[in-house]
């Protein structure tokens, strides 16, 4: 590691946690409806969604009325983008005159932009218009996490809330988040990216004529603007086909540090903002540090094992270093293996770097990352309310252990709550382990793996397990867009998605029904080490877990295999 | 449920408009008027205005005389870009890498770097590491019938030594400056 690469990780988690505290802050009071310095400007635009929807901003709904807001909302959009994917053919903004998409790649990709998966089985520059790229990716871009965000905050009220039976307005949440929460932000980070040489323009491809003598096409677009929230919603759904190694999505160091710092920025921040729910600081700062200590062994593993030369090419008369295949130079290694812990600790899915080249634990430790339910920052919301999940079940371990009633933050835990709980937890084995172990038992879908051996177990693994986390990055080498891997990778996100939401809204329901406790001396703390620490494990335990024996066949098959032993 | 899909769609309806078109819009207006350049993909131009290429895509250049940028899965294609995605332990990767290296290795050179030896990850990037575009000065010498120092001189001016990452060359920058010096139909 170069002098250059400290200073990467050093601003990167400066850029992430020194303005955590303060975005936190703004958006608890976003989301609680209160004035904000963008409210002279915003709250027209506001009180017009209000007025055309005709929702009334006041109305609290309770959890089934939210549920079923949230569900309407997300099956009009799913209709709609699947349309819009079908027909883009004849539909305006389609310079480079595109055919619609294949009926199972349409369903696909809207599953996948809907559920803030944004999982590719296409490629943009050859597949999608300018028009569904602007007007229905792009859209989903914004709403996805806005519905995440969302579902957050009503299991913060939920927490909060005494004996209440409404957890906030749907409409308003969505509109708030979508409005305050996600747009200000993506305007300074894609005017950032522009100036960086990421193009945003509505002209058509250019043809360049080389001085070598060939013809090249320059393929252009709206894609500042579309990358910006793909990195801040940790949607990652790439402009092009290779996402973020892109030169035109990420073309110098700096816009890779802006991108990938970006990632996490909204997920720590709203560490803080459940602070300000709970009325509890320290809760913020006993997640984050729980969040800290996975990620940076995470990162560190990730860092090492990328930077050891590949023993199969020991033999060669090359430099032997960590790999660059399928890696940029600007990036170089370093920044490659910073991005790929980032994007997987969060929701994220974009790639800097091709995941299937990396080296097998390289490769392995982002997997593992998505196989914990993504809850190291996670999606914009969905991250912390899947970390909030094991903070619960952690509660109920050690009130198992010390023989008394469950209770976190003054609301007691009981059989409904933790019943759902149990639900939630068998998401990831269900979408990985069964839905991947058909793809890899059934001969025409485990044809689509690209590499010989483990490895080839290992891209089934990871890409059903990015559908189910929904992550969206992938080793690509697999041929994804199959109408059976997009039906099946369809499912696992949807599964992901609403197997978590779901049970949420409910348990947040049932808590925001509850009175409120008084903490005593008898309750566990749940701020101090020794709760970071019965987290962290409960996490890697109960998450972790099960996922061992599957990583066993690949990635751990194939170091085993390589480097003849560890 | 029936009672939602009216919300639903008027929000989606009045999302699209801001999120879809408004901020769209809004981010190319700010950036053709701020960073033009940048905006419309950062193109080269001749001096009769024809479009070269772009600064930020690789090339492909044939012939000893230029430098030559990383290697591309896709061969250099932009529609679409592409990778290799082979693994670590696909044998294929080393005999690939094999071929490259006893293609490239030069007499009293040392090893070949990483760089020329691997694809990239979206096999148009445009840059090298200083160390992997000296490599190539021998053989361009030659090709040339110019002086080393006069090509070293030449790296060194356009190295890009960014605080937070590995400092590049831009090989199409590099090569324009070539194709200035020296027409290629003296190379020929």
């Amino acid at each position: 590691m170069h002098s250059y690469d400290f200073t990467l990780i050093l601003a990167f988690f400066v850029l992430v946690l020194l303005p955590a505290p303060f975005i936190g802050r703004y958006l608890y009071r976003v989301m609680e409806g209160e004035k904000t310095w963008l409210s002279p400007v915003l709250q027209p635009v506001e009180r017009l969604c209000y007025r055309i929807a005709g929702v009334d901003s006041n109305r609290e709904q309770d959890w089934k009325t939210y549920s079923l807001a949230l569900l309407a909302f997300t099956l009009i959009s799913l209709l709609t983008l699947f349309a819009i994917l079908m027909l883009q053919g004849s539909l305006p903004l389609n310079p480079q005159q595109l055919p619609g998409l294949e009926w199972t790649l349409a369903f696909n990709t809207a599953v996948s932009f809907v559920t803030n998966t944004n999982w590719q089985a296409y490629s943009g520059e050859a597949q999608m218009s300018y028009f569904s790229q602007m007007v229905g990716l792009g859209v989903q871009n914004f709403v996805s996490p806005a519905v995440g965000l969302a579902v957050l905050v009503v299991f913060c009220r939920g927490i909060a809330r005494r004996s209440s039976n409404s957890v906030g307005n749907f409409w308003v949440d969505l509109t708030r988040a979508t409005l305050y929460g996600l747009l200000p932000f993506c305007l300074v980070l894609a005017l950032l990216l522009v100036w960086q040489g990421v193009p945003q323009t509505f002209l058509e491809y250019v043809t360049a004529h080389t001085i070598g003598g060939t013809d090249q096409v320059v393929p252009l677009g709206p894609a500042a603007s579309q990358i910006a929230i793909k990195q801040l919603g940790t949607n990652g759904g790439g402009f092009f086909g290779v996402n973020s190694a892109h030169p035109f999505e990420n073309p110098t160091a700096w816009s890779n540090l802006f991108e990938v710092a970006s990632i996490i920025l909204i997920p720590a921040a709203l560490l803080f903002t459940f602070g300000h729910y709970v009325k509890d600081l320290r809760q913020s700062r006993a997640l984050l540090a729980c969040m800290l200590i996975l990620f940076s062994v995470g990162l560190g593993g990730t860092l090492y094992a990328e930077h050891q030369p590949n023993p199969a090419l020991a033999a060669l008369p090359i430099e032997q270093s960590g790999s660059l295949e399928g890696k940029e130079s600007r990036f170089g290694t370093t920044a490659s293996a910073l991005w790929a812990v980032t994007t997987t600790a969060a929701s994220n899915g974009s790639v800097n770097a091709m995941h299937d080249s990396f080296s097998a634990l390289g490769g392995m430790i982002p997997m593992f990352n998505m196989m914990l339910g993504e809850v190291i920052f996670g999606g914009v919301g969905a991250g912390l309310y899947g970390m909030l999940l094991f903070v619960l079940i952690a509660v109920f371990l050690a009130g198992l252990m010390i023989g008394r009633t469950p209770e976190y933050l003054g609301k007691k835990l009981e059989a409904r709550e933790v019943r759902l709980l149990v639900a939630t937890l068998l998401v990831m084995p269900v979408g990985v382990l069964v839905l991947g172990a058909l793809a890899a038992s059934l001969p025409g879908p485990a044809s689509s793996v690209s590499n010989p051996g483990a490895h080839g177990f290992s891209q089934i693994l990871y890409n059903y397990t990015s559908g189910a986390a929904n992550n969206g990055s992938a080793f690509g080498g697999f041929g994804a867009n199959t109408p059976y891997h997009n039906l099946m990778i369809g499912l696992a996100m949807l599964l992901g998605r609403f197997g978590y939401i779901l049970p949420i809204l409910a348990i947040a329901g049932s808590l925001a029904a509850k009175k409120r406790a008084p903490v005593g001396s008898n309750s566990f703390p749940t701020h101090g080490p020794l709760f970071v620490t019965l987290l962290t494990l409960t996490i890697l335990l109960v998450g972790g877990l099960t996922f061992l024996p599957a990583l066993a066949l690949g990635p751990i098959a194939e170091h085993m295999t390589m480097f003849q032993g560890f | 449920m029936l009672k939602q899909i009216r919300p639903a769609i008027s929000v989606l309806a009045f999302m699209t408009l801001v999120t879809g078109v408004v901020y769209p819009l809004t981010v190319t207006g700010v950036a053709q008027l701020a960073f033009p350049a940048q905006a419309n993909g950062s193109l080269l131009h001749n001096q009769q205005g024809d479009v070269l290429g772009s600064a930020l895509l690789a090339q492909p250049f044939e012939g000893a005389q230029w430098f030559q940028p990383r290697l591309s899965a896709g061969g250099y294609a932009t529609v679409a870009s592409g990778a290799s995605n082979l693994a670590p332990s696909n044998p294929a990767l080393a005999e690939r890498i094999a071929a490259d290296a006893q293609r490239l290795q030069a007499e009293g050179q040392g090893a070949v770097p990483m760089q020329l030896v691997t694809t990239s990850a979206s096999g148009l990037d445009p840059h090298l590491s200083p160390a992997a575009a000296q490599f190539q000065i021998a053989r361009i010498a030659a090709a040339r019938g110019i002086p080393a120092a006069s090509l070293e001189r030449l790296i060194e001016q356009h190295v890009e030594k960014p605080l937070v990452g590995p400092a590049v060359v831009n090989v199409l920058a590099l090569n324009l400056a070539l194709a200035d010096n020296s027409p290629p139909a003296k190379a020929e």
